[in-house]
């Protein structure tokens, strides 16, 4: 209990303490080192008490005083938002804040709420939660120190708000860590809500138009979401009896599903926006101005993983119900559109954030499945995507400061100018796609699951998606790889922080994918069993498993054997055949006019086929649409 | 390695006589192929260097450079009176001569236009030429200057 | 039994580069008969393969080692999987780390000709995963299970029930062989559009390994074929090897009829069947079964 309370209540006073550290310098760093490293102990110590005990655990049945400071901490929350909704004249979240806070606090106040049920709980599914959000986000904040140093000499126009940014970082991590222990329904939505405000907060950091913009439209997504969520809160308390997840999940197993379709569906909008499915994918498209800590933490990580989250909990009801058939829809189109809209993207941060809302995508279509083997690919995506995302944001990050740019046409032949962030970038993105490492394994999974769930729809999604996937990643990857000769390698400026969290995310990312089997084995299967009432056998069976072990081997060896077998001969080394006419330095050639002509490798973006113009809209359009569709036949039908 | 020559053609000055007997010789009625003759188009999968046309100052720099991104062992063949010596054109003030005058010729056929028979005569013996320099790479013979 | 299994990957290391010569030299000989010449000798490939390991070295960057390298080693371990009877997702899976590898040596010389060719095949690669995919998952659908021991130990051949998948993939296939009309990356020797594309910049034993590659891989491809028609009678073989041979030569002769297309027709058309033929197969026996 006492990690627990700890886990939530110390990135709080973490975050007080460094509101009011104004002076940057070695204190200010130290203190931000030494809370990220007692998060990931406390993490681990979790980890391995949940896991030796065996069993899951629940605290806190009578909260009354805890219950009001809740309540006063929401209408703190909208307060919050009346003041920027008026300050900036976007008087639309003033009225979305007011529509879910008030009839939530007026349900509490006038005695409604259901009282005695367990507050907090710790299962296998919690621990992976606070894994992924203790370690990544940890991680993510040790870099965000060096990161946000060189973020500030290189923007001087942005005023320098670092006390309230790293601050915010630890509020989150604390939100975070409450809504992944909260069994009540309540106290989930309190600590939802918190991380709207963060991510809003966040995005607006630098104070530009164009971030102000976005921050708004954050909010009111997120909003949105959480009026969803609000509105099923009160369905369940008063129609229902129900206070807490577990308890819904239990209800709907026994009474069946048309009795709690109408809390699910709400409840799937609300993950459904804040993990940025179609059609609200914008936001998150928009959140990439925001300085990369907050990407790589809010918005790939972890916040949106809170959405997601939500739909593994409750997905035994989702299974063979209209709910179900709306998150598996959404999910798998998005997978797909996403993924092609992905295509014509150049600019690195915006691939990251259409990669993120197709995996994504991907995770919500397998928990919509609602069985043990689509639970079970969701579960694994969600940890291994959280690892290998944060991981490519963080590159991103450190590679825009020391190139200036974060366009992927400016990092062709990065091999040679930082080798080492080249090299961290394509174990990332290896690790994004292909065997054997941990997203192509959940990407297995969740294909298997499918098949066996005999959802040819979904199959499609997958197999077209999975198609524009390597397109995107592929070409990233050969920019990274050019070898252009004579050009200059570029001083190592980053920082030895944010080395530490790419370094131990690089390694995180080749473990994961050695450890697999224990994770499923230790980790997963025993929450499934708990979830779903059954245990089936290895879904990748043991032979696999050890065929990509080797593979893995393979990899590793390799380039030493390569090394070896050519150590001895002196091969000659000779420009590129430009038909006879290379300059010698790999950039020009000799024009027909006898002078040089500098020559320029693009990637392919197909903005005509690909572009944001051209399948954005549409896709919005048919998500919407089917989106509405389906929750007015899901809720109209049960009500 | 005579059994696989494969070709690099490249015209330097040609009036294209040369080049179309060239490609007439890769067409069924001569069929280069069935000696194992691809015509690539890339010096660095190329064996022998097949040129037509004499050489003048815009193509010597490209010649040279495509000689230099041959592997060894490789075989240079001027095909076509003009490759050999600048033929027609010799006393032009644009043409420096014959490929010789830039990188060392092993095989000279001269022609103008030059029969698609010759040219396939001077492959074969040049395929055979291919086989020597090979022997010689192996026995570890001096590299041949570079043109 | 390990043994077995052993003997089958070494059967497979030792024969397929000479199945997979000799299949190249037969495709050579049968488009000159078709374009009415004489044609090399069917031994040619492997007179160019040693050729090509006696050749100098020459490299363009350091890397083109490893990553040709890595290219071969895991062309040969997927055929090793495959014939091993292991997992036939595991497998393409392996295939296409293959193919990252020979793409990133290709964008790693930094030449024009090279990029082009590796930009194309990425969306070769794009075209034709969703078709095996999707036949992968239709084997599975029919066999219950993704090892191909099990697929191949059945009582009926697998293109009773999958015919319009066994339809798609021959058509992706021609892709796969890169064959007219979809060689857009890299073609065949007489057949170029940029220079070599993909190859451009390889030579010597580099560009050697690459072509064993493509044997061990052309081998795996046939095999996969021969999976559907394959099933426990032993009248199976024969149909199976004579079908491989059938929509191999069908292949050759679409290459020597149609011209090249544009790599947005290819895409189009590829996931067009793959939606239309695939597609159908699979939701058809989604339902049925």
């Amino acid at each position: 209990m006492t990690v627990v309370a700890f886990l939530i209540l110390f990135p709080f006073f973490a975050a007080i303490v460094l509101s009011q550290m104004k002076k940057p310098g070695r204190v200010r760093d130290g203190f931000v080192y030494s809370c990220s490293a007692l998060i990931i102990a406390a993490v681990v110590y979790l980890t391995a008490d949940v896991l030796t005990a065996g069993r899951s655990r629940s605290y806190l049945t009578d909260t009354r005083s805890l219950d009001q400071a809740i309540l006063a901490g929401e209408f703190l929350l909208m307060a919050l938002v009346f003041y920027y909704g008026f300050r900036f004249r976007k008087y639309y979240v003033v009225l979305l804040s007011a529509a879910q806070t008030l009839p939530v606090a007026w349900m509490e106040l006038s005695g409604r709420g259901v009282e005695g049920q367990v507050h907090l709980s710790v299962d296998n599914l919690t621990v992976t939660m606070c894994l992924v959000v203790g370690l990544v986000g940890s991680l993510i904040c040790i870099y965000a120190v060096g990161y946000l140093k060189d973020y500030h000499a290189h923007h001087k126009e942005y005023r320098d708000r670092s006390p309230f940014f790293f601050s915010m970082l630890f509020v989150f991590l604390g939100a975070m860590f409450g809504l992944v222990f909260s069994a009540s329904l309540t106290w989930m939505y309190f600590f939802w809500e918190i991380t709207s405000i963060c991510s809003f907060l966040l995005i607006g950091y630098n104070e530009s138009k164009i971030a102000v913009r976005n921050s708004f439209r954050a909010l009111w997504m997120n909003l949105l979401g959480g009026l969803g969520f609000a509105l099923a809160i009160l369905y369940c308390t008063l129609v229902l009896g129900v206070a807490n997840i577990q308890d819904l999940v239990n209800l709907g197993m026994a009474a069946g599903g048309k009795a709690v379709l109408v809390p699910v569906t709400l409840l799937a909008f609300a993950a459904l926006t804040k993990s940025a499915q179609m059609p609200f994918c914008g936001w998150l498209l928009g959140a990439m101005v925001a300085p990369t800590p907050t990407s790589a933490l809010l918005h790939s990580a972890t916040m949106v993983k809170a959405g997601v989250y939500l739909l593994i909990r409750i997905s035994p009801l989702l299974y063979g119900s209209l709910s179900g058939i709306l998150v598996t829809s959404i999910g798998g189109f998005t997978f797909f559109a996403a993924s092609l809209l992905a295509v014509s993207q150049s600019d690195g941060k915006k691939v990251l954030a259409y990669s993120t809302v197709s995996n994504l995508g991907l995770i919500t279509a397998c928990a919509g499945v609602g069985l043990y083997e689509a639970v079970w690919a969701a579960i694994l995506l969600l940890m291994f995507h959280a690892v290998s995302k944060s991981l490519m944001f963080l590159s991103v990050g450190a590679v825009e400061n020391s190139i200036g740019s974060r366009n992927i046409e400016d990092m062709h032949g990065l091999i040679v100018r930082l080798p080492k962030l080249a090299f961290v970038m394509t174990v990332g993105i290896f690790g994004m796609f292909l065997a054997p490492f941990g997203m192509l394994i959940a990407k297995w999974a969740a294909l298997k699951a499918f098949v066996d769930s005999r959802s040819v729809l979904l199959i499609l999604f997958l197999v077209f998606g999975s198609g524009s996937t390597l397109l995107y990643w592929g070409k990233w990857l050969g920019k990274l790889v050019a070898v252009t000769h004579q050009s200059e390698r570029l001083p190592d400026t980053v920082h030895k922080g944010e080395w530490t969290a790419i370094g131990t995310l690089t390694a995180l990312v080749i473990l994961l994918c050695v450890l697999f089997p224990a994770l499923s084995a230790g980790l997963v299967q025993p929450q499934l069993v708990l979830m779903f009432h059954t245990r089936l056998t290895a879904i990748i069976s043991d032979a696999d498993v050890k065929v990509m072990i080797m593979m893995l081997c393979m990899i590793v060896i390799l380039p030493l054997v390569m090394r070896l077998l050519t150590s001895g001969s002196r091969s000659k080394v000779v420009p590129a055949y430009m038909a006879g006419v290379n300059e010698g330095d790999d950039r020009h050639f000799v024009d027909s006019r006898g002078r040089p002509k500098s020559m320029y490798l693009a990637n392919w973006y197909m903005e005509d086929r690909f572009g944001e113009n051209k399948i954005l809209k549409p896709s919005l359009v048919v998500s919407a649409a089917g989106l509405t569709v389906l929750m007015i036949v899901a809720i109209g039908g049960a009500l | 390695m005579s059994k696989s020559p494969w070709v690099l053609h490249y015209d330097g000055s040609s009036c294209n006589g040369c080049d179309i007997e060239v490609l007439a010789s890769m067409t069924p009625v001569y069929d280069l192929e069935r000696f194992g003759v691809v015509n690539t188009g890339d010096p660095k999968h190329a064996d022998i260097f097949l040129i037509t046309g004499g050489i003048n100052a815009q193509n010597a720099p490209v010649v040279k450079q495509l000689y230099s991104q041959m592997p060894d062992p490789k075989v240079v063949v001027a095909v076509g009176i003009c490759a050999c010596d600048g033929g027609v054109f010799k006393e032009c003030y644009n043409i420096l001569g014959g490929v010789d005058k830039v990188i060392p010729v092993d095989l000279y056929v001269p022609g103008c236009a030059v029969k698609p028979e010759s040219i396939i005569d001077g492959l074969r013996k040049a395929a055979v030429l291919l086989d020597e320099k090979e022997k010689r790479m192996k026995a570890g013979a001096p590299a041949r200057k570079e043109g | 039994m390990v043994w077995q299994t052993v003997l089958r990957i070494l059967l497979f290391l030792i024969c397929a580069p000479f199945a997979g010569g000799l299949l190249d030299g037969l495709d050579r000989k049968a488009s000159a008969r078709m374009q009415g010449r004489q044609g090399p000798p069917v031994l040619q490939p492997f007179y160019d393969v040693w050729k090509l390991f006696h050749k100098q070295t020459i490299v363009v960057n350091r890397l083109q080692d490893f990553l040709v390298g890595g290219y071969f080693a895991f062309s040969v371990f997927t055929g090793c999987l495959f014939f091993a009877g292991g997992d036939l997702l595991l497998s393409f899976f392996a295939l296409t780390l293959a193919e990252v590898f020979l793409f990133m040596a290709a964008c790693s010389a930094n030449s024009p000709y090279s990029s082009m060719g590796a930009q194309r095949e990425l969306i070769q690669i794009m075209s034709y995963e969703p078709m095996l995919l999707l036949a992968a998952i239709g084997l599975y659908m029919v066999s219950g299970s993704f090892f191909v021991d099990d697929m191949v130990g059945r009582g009926a051949s697998a293109i009773a029930l999958l015919p319009g998948v066994f339809f798609g993939v021959v058509f992706v296939f021609v892709i796969k062989f890169r064959k007219s009309p979809f060689d857009i990356s890299s073609s065949h020797h007489a057949h170029q559009e940029m220079v070599k594309g993909l190859t451009t910049e390889l030579s010597g034993s580099e560009l050697g390994l690459v072509e064993l590659a493509g044997w061990y891989e052309d081998v795996l491809l046939l095999g996969f074929l021969a999976l559907f028609v394959l099933n426990r009678g032993v009248w199976s073989i024969p149909a199976a090897v004579l079908t491989c041979l059938a929509c191999y030569f069908l292949i050759v002769l679409v290459d020597n009829v149609f011209p090249r297309v544009r790599w947005d027709k290819m895409l189009g058309w590829a996931w067009a069947v793959t939606l239309i033929f695939g597609g159908a197969n699979v939701l058809i026996l989604a339902l049925v079964r």
